[in-house]
This record gives C-alpha cells, sequence and structure tokens, in this order.
C-alpha cells in the first residue's frame, strides 16, 4: 500500500481499541520474568559455551603482539580469536570503527579477542590470561582543543551541514537586542539496563543470532557484510530488547564475536559485553560546543538566529546534529545553522535517543530563556510571539500539525505558570531556593517503510508477524490493538510476534518512527486480510464492515473465523510513502515545565515537579505513550543534572565507564511526573494519523531544568551538567 | 615494545590515569612470552550447595567462583533474575534471601547453602500473578521489562521493610514507626535503576499494591 494523499475515514477512526489506554500485553511476562532477553535462550540451542570479550587497553595504536598460551591453556577454554586468527572480516555499513580490532586499535576498549570455554567463569578468568603488548601511539582526545582543525562534514543523512537564508550577519550586526552564547553538552551513554548480548549458532554455513537489536533488518545485512556471507544466511532473533536508546540500533561485538567464536568452538556460543566495557567498546551521544546568535527587536520579535555546532568522532564518523531544529522551531528573517566536525580518537559516536535535537534544544532553549530575559519579556510569551506555522526556510510549506503555542499556554495555566515571580533567585521555601523553568520540545516526525504478515487462523485468532522490535516503547501492544481494530477483534484473541528477520521487514525502532511506521505496515497488511477474508466469505469487500468477530455487507453478517474454516487466511503488505513528507513539514511539539529547588547553602538540586505537554498527532495508546515521555523526562532530567562521560584526555578513553560512575536518575531524583497529550490527529502521516513521541519527551527537558535553576539562583550555567560545583562559590549570601 | 619517547608514562600518571593502568600493565609484562605456561592447568574447585529457591529444595555442585545471580540464571534456569551489571550498580539482580532482599551478583553461590531463596518467578506467573506484579502491570510500572524483576523483588521487600519499622535515610523521626509514602518509597528503592525511567510509574504501582495488602 502506498500512503501519497491524507487519509480520510479508515477503520482506525473507530477507536474501540488504538487510542485506549491499554496495559501492555506482555506484561505479564516481563512482570514475571518471564520474558526472554536474549542471553537467556537456554532454550534456543544445545551445547552453549560462554565467550567473554578484551577490550583494548590502549586507545589508538597498534597490538605489537597477543601472548595467547596460558589462557588457552587454562581450564575450560574452548576456543580463543582475535584479528589474526579470525580471517577477513568486513566493517557493517553502519559502524564506524571495526567490531574486531587488531593489529591496529582504533579505540580504547574495542574488542580484541573473544575467549570461549565450558562455563562464565571460565571464560572470564581465561580472557584475564591474555597477555597483550601493545605500541601505543597519541591520540586526539580533546573535543574543545581540536576546533581549529574541525571540518565542513559531508551531508550527512541527506542533510547539508550548513544553511543560511536570508543575511545573518547583517541582521544580527543591526540586531537592537542580541545574544551571543557558547554553550557545551558532554558525551553521554544510553546505560540500557541489558548488556548488549547474542547468542549465535552455526548450522552449517547459515548463522542464527539470538540478539539484542532494534534493527533488524539493518543488523541481518551488517552481519553478513561484517562476516563475509550472504545475507540470507542470516537469522536474527530479537523478540525482547532490554532497552536501546540508539545503542542497540547496530551490530556491537557481541554479535560479531558470539558467531567468530562459535565457528572456531564448534559450538554455539553466548556473548554479553561485560558492564564496564560497554560505555568505551559500543556508541555514546557525542558531547558537542554550540555557539548561539539571537538578535530580536525590543518588543521581542526574534530577526536572526544563527547557531553553530561543533562535535567530534572517529575517522569516517559523522557530526552530533544539533543545529537541526534551529532551522524549524522559531520565526526570524534571517537565519544560519553550521556543523563542523573534528576526528577525535574516542570511542564511537552515534545516535542516542533524539540524536541532534536532544543536545541542540539543551543549548537553545537556554539560548531563548537569555533573550527573554533580556528582552524583559516572560519565556512563555516569547516563544510564543516567535511561533511560526509554516518552514522558515520555505514559507509555502507548512506544518502539517503545529500546536506548539497550545503546549505552552495549556501547560503554563495547569503549571500555576502565572504566579512566577519573574526576578531570579527570589523564591525562597525554607532552605531551598525555588525556581521554575520552561522549555519547547521540537521533534521532526519521520516515515519509513514498514511490512507485516497478518494471519487468521481456524480459532479465529489474529496472528501478526513482522520484524519490528519493541524495545520498552510498546509496539507489542499497539499491533495488537491495530490488528484488532482493523480485524474487528477483542485485543486477546490477536497474538504478535515481533523480532524475527524470517518476519516481513518493519521499520525498526529508532527516530521515533517506529509506532506509526510499523502500525501503518500492519494497517496494511490487515486492509489486505481484510479482502481477502472477504472474497472468501462472498461479501464485498469494499462493504464488508468487521466488528464484534463478525463480517457484515449487504444484510449478511458471518463469523471471521469462517473464512479459515479450510485453511489459515494470510496476507502481507509494506506501507511505502509518497511524498507528503516533503509537502507538509511533519514535526512533534511539545512544552516541558519543571520546578526545582536548589539547597541554598550546598547548592545541591532537587527536583520538584516536572510537567510534559505534548502535541504528536493520533496517541495510539495513550498508557504506554505517556510512560514513554515520562522515561525521556527522565533521561533529559539525567543530562541536565548529572550525566556526563568523564574523558581521560591523556589516554583517551571515558573514565566512568560503569552504573557506579556513570551517574543516571534514580527513583530519589525524580518527582512526580505529569504527561498532557494534546487531541491531534495528522492525516499527513499515515492512515494511524500518528506521529512518534518517545523521543520527542526528551528534547528540551534539560533546558527547562536549567532554567528553573538558572530562576531558583540567579546563576546561569551553560555546561552540562549543571552540578553544584558550578553552583556553590555564585550562590546568593545567605540570609 | 615501550611506547613512543614523546609520550612518557609514570607510576603516578598511570595511577592517576585509572583503568589505562591496566594498559600499561600488559605493556609492563613482556616477559610472558611465547613459553608454554609453567604451571599445569588445574580443573576449578568447586563445592557442594544446597538452597531451597521458590520452595524447590536445589544441591548443585558449583565453581565456587559462580555468583547466586549466575546460579540462578545459567544452573537452575531461572532468568528471570536480570544481570545488568554484574557488580551491585543497577539492582536488576535483587532477590529475596529469607526474606530479605540483596543483590545476586554480590554474593556468591556457595554463601547461601541452607538459605531459602525467592525469585521473581517464585512471586507469581501470568495468571497467578503476586499483587505487586500486578500493580506494575496497571500503572506501567516498566517499559523494556529488564529491570523490573530487580524492581519488583525490591518493591515487595521494601513494603515488608517499612512493616517491620526499619527506617530509610529519610526518615524524619525514629521514634515512630516509617509510613509508605512516596518519599520513603523513592529513597528504598533507589538501589534499583531504570533506564527507561519509569520511576513514576513504579512508585504509583508500589503504593497501590501496599493499599491491597492492608
Amino acid at each position: 500500500m502506498k500512503f501519497d494523499t491524507p487519509a480520510t475515514e479508515n477503520p482506525i477512526d473507530q477507536l474501540k481499541v488504538v487510542g485506549k489506554p491499554t496495559s501492555r500485553i506482555e506484561g505479564p511476562l516481563k512482570t514475571s520474568g518471564t520474558a526472554p532477553y536474549a542471553y537467556e535462550r537456554h532454550d534456543a540451542v544445545p551445547n552453549q559455551a560462554y565467550g567473554f570479550i578484551v577490550g583494548s587497553a590502549i586507545a589508538k595504536g597498534r597490538i605489537a603482539s597477543i601472548d595467547l598460551a596460558e589462557a588457552k591453556a587454562a581450564p575450560g577454554v574452548l576456543a580463543i580469536v582475535t584479528a589474526a586468527s579470525a580471517g577477513t572480516l568486513g566493517k557493517g555499513d553502519f559502524n564506524t570503527a571495526r567490531l574486531l580490532g587488531g593489529p591496529e586499535i582504533q579505540h580504547y576498549h574495542q574488542a580484541i579477542a573473544i575467549v570461549v570455554a565450558e562455563s562464565f567463569e571460565q571464560a572470564r578468568a581465561a580472557a584475564g590470561l591474555v597477555r597483550v603488548r601493545y605500541t601505543r601511539d597519541k591520540g586526539n582526545f580533546d573535543l574543545a582543543s581540536s576546533l581549529d582543525g574541525a571540518i565542513k562534514p559531508p551531508a550527512f543523512f541527506g542533510t547539508e551541514p550548513d544553511s543560511s537564508f536570508g543575511d545573518f550577519d547583517a541582521a544580527f550586526a543591526s540586531a537592537p537586542v542580541k545574544l551571543d552564547e557558547h554553550y557545551t553538552t558532554p558525551d553521554h551513554s544510553h546505560a540500557m539496563m541489558e548488556p548488549h548480548a547474542s547468542i549465535a549458532s552455526w548450522d552449517g554455513d547459515k548463522l542464527t543470532l539470538w540478539t539484542s537489536n532494534q534493527m533488524i533488518a539493518w543488523s541481518v545485512g551488517d552481519v553478513a557484510k561484517t562476516l563475509g556471507i550472504p545475507r540470507e544466511n542470516v537469522r536474527l532473533v530479537s523478540p525482547y530488547i532490554g532497552g536501546g536508546f540508539g545503542g542497540k540500533l547496530f551490530v556491537r561485538a557481541d554479535a560479531i564475536l558470539a558467531a567468530l567464536g562459535a565457528k572456531a568452538a564448534g559450538r554455539p556460543v553466548k556473548v554479553a559485553l561485560p558492564r564496564p566495557l560497554i560505555a568505551n567498546n559500543t556508541t555514546h551521544r557525542p558531547a558537542t560546543i554550540q555557539r548561539i546568535r539571537l538578535g530580536a527587536t525590543p518588543d521581542g520579535k526574534l530577526t536572526s538566529i544563527g547557531h553553530e555546532s561543533w562535535s567530534g568522532d572517529l575517522k569516517g564518523g559523522g557530526p552530533e546534529t544539533a543545529v537541526g531544529q534551529t532551522r524549524l522551531l522559531y520565526a526570524a528573517p534571517h537565519r544560519m545553522t553550521a556543523m563542523r566536525l573534528a576526528v577525535l580518537d574516542l570511542p564511537e559516536g552515534n545516535a542516542m535517543r533524539a540524536p541532534g535535537e536532544a543536545p541542540g534544544l539543551m543549548a537553545l532553549e537556554i539560548a531563548i530563556d537569555e533573550m527573554a530575559e533580556k528582552l524583559g519579556m516572560d519565556p512563555v510569551a516569547f516563544r510564543i510571539l516567535n511561533d511560526t506555522q509554516v518552514d522558515p526556510e520555505k514559507p509555502e510549506r507548512k506544518f502539517s500539525q503545529r500546536q506548539l503555542n497550545e503546549c505552552l499556554r495549556i501547560g503554563a495555566d495547569k503549571f500555576g505558570w502565572a504566579s512566577r515571580n519573574p526576578k531570579p533567585g527570589l523564591t525562597r521555601d525554607g532552605r531551598w531556593l525555588v525556581g521554575t523553568g520552561v522549555a519547547a520540545a521540537f521533534r521532526n516526525n519521520l516515515n519509513e517503510k514498514s511490512a507485516a504478515r497478518v494471519r487468521l487462523d481456524r480459532a479465529g485468532r489474529v496472528i501478526v508477524e513482522t520484524d519490528m522490535t519493541d524495545i520498552g516503547t510498546g509496539s507489542y501492544t499497539i499491533i495488537a490493538q491495530t490488528a484488532a481494530e482493523m480485524l474487528g477483534v477483542p485485543l486477546d484473541r490477536v497474538e504478535v510476534r515481533l523480532g524475527d528477520s524470517l518476519f516481513p521487514v518493519s521499520a525498526g525502532s529508532g527516530g521515533q518512527w517506529g509506532a506509526n511506521s510499523s502500525t501503518a505496515g500492519v494497517y496494511a497488511a490487515c486492509a489486505k486480510l481484510r479482502t481477502a477474508i472477504a472474497q472468501k466469505l462472498g461479501l464485498d469487500p469494499a462493504k464488508a464492515a468487521f466488528a464484534n468477530g463478525k463480517v457484515s455487507a449487504g444484510g449478511k453478517s458471518i463469523a471471521l473465523a469462517r473464512a479459515a474454516a479450510d485453511g489459515e487466511v494470510v496476507a502481507e503488505d509494506m506501507m511505502e510513502y509518497g511524498d507528503l513528507a516533503q509537502t507538509f513539514q511533519q514535526s512533534t511539539f511539545g512544552a516541558h515545565f519543571v520546578e526545582a529547588a536548589v539547597d541554598a547553602a550546598t547548592g545541591e538540586i532537587r527536583l520538584r515537579r516536572m510537567l510534559a505537554v505534548c502535541a504528536a498527532g493520533r496517541i495510539l495508546n495513550p498508557k504506554a505513550a505517556r510512560s514513554q515521555v515520562i522515561g525521556a523526562m527522565t533521561m533529559g532530567a539525567g543530562a541536565a543534572l548529572m550525566e556526563e562521560l568523564a574523558v581521560d584526555k591523556r589516554f583517551g578513553f571515558f573514565v566512568n565507564h560503569d552504573l557506579a560512575g556513570y551517574e543516571v536518575p534514580v527513583h530519589a531524583d525524580i518527582p512526580s511526573q505529569d504527561v498532557i497529550f494534546l487531541d491531534e490527529v495528522d492525516p499527513t502521516t499515515s492512515p494511524m494519523k500518528a506521529k512518534g513521541v518517545g523521543e520527542l519527551g526528551i528534547c528540551g527537558v534539560a533546558a527547562a531544568v536549567a532554567n528553573a535553576v538558572y530562576h531558583a539562583t540567579g546563576i546561569r550555567v551553560r555546561n552540562y551538567p549543571v552540578t553544584l560545583d558550578k553552583l556553590i562559590d555564585r550562590l546568593p549570601a545567605i540570609a | 615494545m615501550a611506547p613512543s619517547d614523546d609520550f612518557p608514562i609514570s607510576r603516578r600518571g598511570l595511577l592517576a590515569g585509572g583503568a589505562a593502568s591496566v594498559a600499561t600493565a600488559a605493556v609492563a609484562r613482556p616477559a610472558m612470552a611465547e613459553a608454554a605456561p609453567s604451571r599445569a592447568p588445574a580443573s576449578p574447585p568447586t563445592a557442594k550447595v544446597d538452597f531451597e529457591v521458590n520452595g524447590t529444595a536445589h544441591s548443585l555442585e558449583l565453581d565456587t567462583r559462580t555468583t547466586l545471580l549466575d546460579a540462578l540464571r545459567e544452573h537452575l534456569r531461572l532468568t528471570g533474575t536480570k544481570k545488568g551489571c554484574d557488580h551491585g550498580q543497577c539492582g536488576a539482580c535483587t532477590v529475596l534471601v529469607d526474606g530479605r532482599r540483596i543483590n545476586s551478583c554480590l554474593s556468591l553461590a556457595v554463601q547461601h547453602d541452607g538459605d531459602r531463596i525467592t525469585t521473581i518467578e517464585g512471586l507469581g506467573q501470568p495468571g497467578n500473578l503476586h499483587p505487586m506484579q500486578e500493580a506494575f502491570v496497571v500503572h506501567d510500572g516498566y517499559q523494556c521489562g529488564y529491570c523490573t524483576p530487580g524492581q519488583i523483588c525490591s518493591a515487595v521487600a521494601v513494603l515488608d521493610e517499612i512493616k517491620a519499622g526499619i527506617p530509610s535515610h529519610v526518615t524524619a523521626d525514629l521514634s515512630v514507626a516509617p509510613a509508605v509514602t512516596p518519599r520513603e518509597l523513592r529513597e528504598r528503592m533507589s538501589g534499583n535503576i531504570c533506564r527507561c525511567g519509569a520511576y513514576s510509574n513504579i512508585v504509583d504501582a508500589i503504593v497501590d499494591a501496599a493499599g491491597v495488602k492492608a
């Protein structure tokens, strides 16, 4: 099915099942510990051995020699694979560095060997006996000192690094009110709870990987390319994923080294990345240095917006696209953005939840707060005044839906914004300095091709198969809701099977495209199945109504299951897209409101309230969508207040590479959170009329927190995270 | 081969360099060379351990390095208990031992001879969920599900700790019994990380389950 004209009324609009706050259908499995994650598939294949990965102890250079004698002789060891014994390996399209390093080393903790043994304890102990001698080269590990050498990168996913509209330089130079500030965001780690893990099993030259991966079809291709085998010989199975946030978009060392280890040992091998390896071995969100220039008239109209961002990555990598939202978020006749990329020898940078917008809005939405203050305007009113309903660079191109102002107004009302003292540092509650902050949220909507197969069995049950993944997003449930709505059956008559490369290729989970795209694919397959069923039952497919387990048309009503009386009815289809996303700018919007309290003596920061108001098309399941948003708000709070991979600039690695050193929010850090979804349907996105929400939720949160801390203390921190050491020597005198 | 001269390594610099000292430990030990290891590999020592898991007695002969977590996951194939960090940092491996919650990755299986262990599988199963498990489903107190068994085991134990009058860091008055409040729950649950960020819903679920119990 091709979606190339805006959706009209369709069966989803009945909203008997879709749009309801249904509990997750896999909930009983997850809460009872019976949902199987990759490393846990004892059932999948017998005789599994254990692999343990050795990471490089230098960031850049070469392995001079590896002595495996002692490790090979250790009890229980079955095989050891290094680059020297692995044979020729390719590199996946989505990887920057090779997944098995050696002799050249590209980053710290790059995998250099896998030790396979009978037991986990034996593999781990033997891995400690691998003796490696390195020749270390000087590396470049410091973004701040690399700006001069930073280059203009090539177009990244179709987006040019620079944009220009009007005459920014002249407009900014002549602006009556100006802001010109630098902001920094540090490297972030996904830190998902389930380590990257895989079980590999060879049957002749065919490989099966039970793994934890967000993008099944991409990763089948990259496994095949890396191992140099045909993609039809690779099967990936990934029904449950213990968090990804972008860190499992790609094939990582666990999968490739499990496959190599299994081949060498002649047995299935299971591998999980040890937690202390993950931050440096896998990808991270790259640090940025951003410069924002805003020019405005005294009455608060922005005349010029300039946003530049510098980031670093390994050679061959890409920039953190932190300026993207600035091209679309606020009106101003004169605009420029630019991205520059430095080569760093740190681990590989790549996508993490809302890549680009998350760090970009961390900077931009502080700058907007600062400009509002310069103008003596309320920051909510300032944003509303500078709203645009069209693409500012292409005024003829409208947003399909844009309710940013409504988000801001409703949020301000619910949050009690009107009672706020506009002056910072003046609101006290005992020992606490109290402040409130606001920020806009923005994230583009993306639609991706997505296919599914739907079966009706003799018992009248509906089975959906697609290689879509559920990384905690609620895919199982919204796909079941979609199929139930389309075929007129209760939710418990639908079974959803996900994450297997034997199933039709879906959009996968990334870029907040998963929900709308994967359900649209299921819609297409169900539409085809409806036709097949009606024809089987001798009813007019164009008129057939599917409800209450029956199909009705022309005065006749027949039980749905009858269509499968002589065998399953199966349909498969894919949703593809025309150019509606070019005709209309499809984006999601929100407003975040935060109340923070800062200890007047110690500078300790506590969050007291968080509210998000989101406008993101039809909300397919308000319960799961709300969870996506509160979870993203939590990650945004982490970015605001604690998350920072500390770079050792001498040896080139992230020092705090575990969950003790890399602090993420815990229960005690997070207050009660509220989420409001505005009533919205977007007929330009798909027949589901939905958009994504899982990344929107993190966009702007950190800036709202930073703005609240400023309002509490009068101290403007432009270098994340906002920690008490950046406040303590500047706190107001204690009365 | 020594590192290049323009990048000297000192003991002090390495110690300050944290994990990078691993690199140089290897560099500084070039003599291990190609010769065969001097000592013959011995089989790892094993020990017998008897404990009860979810009401069933088990007798295992284990490599003494085996953690309780791996005994459960790899030997008894009770994979509901999760390995998130293996270092006592995340709480995903929380189980109940004689009614008290512990990080099962931080104790060796052989330390638990004679213990009564309850894992997530022992609290309830689909079709017969524990009230805490039900409450997590209703309140969507999870997303990816990986920290969830640990959160639920911890939550069950937290309510018992409060009932037993055990104070926490945020208990304001030690002379009165602690109550089930969001503040107490957030403090006591802070050893269980949820990167999906379901905290707000988890607290709602625990409050709900506490009401069911009362």
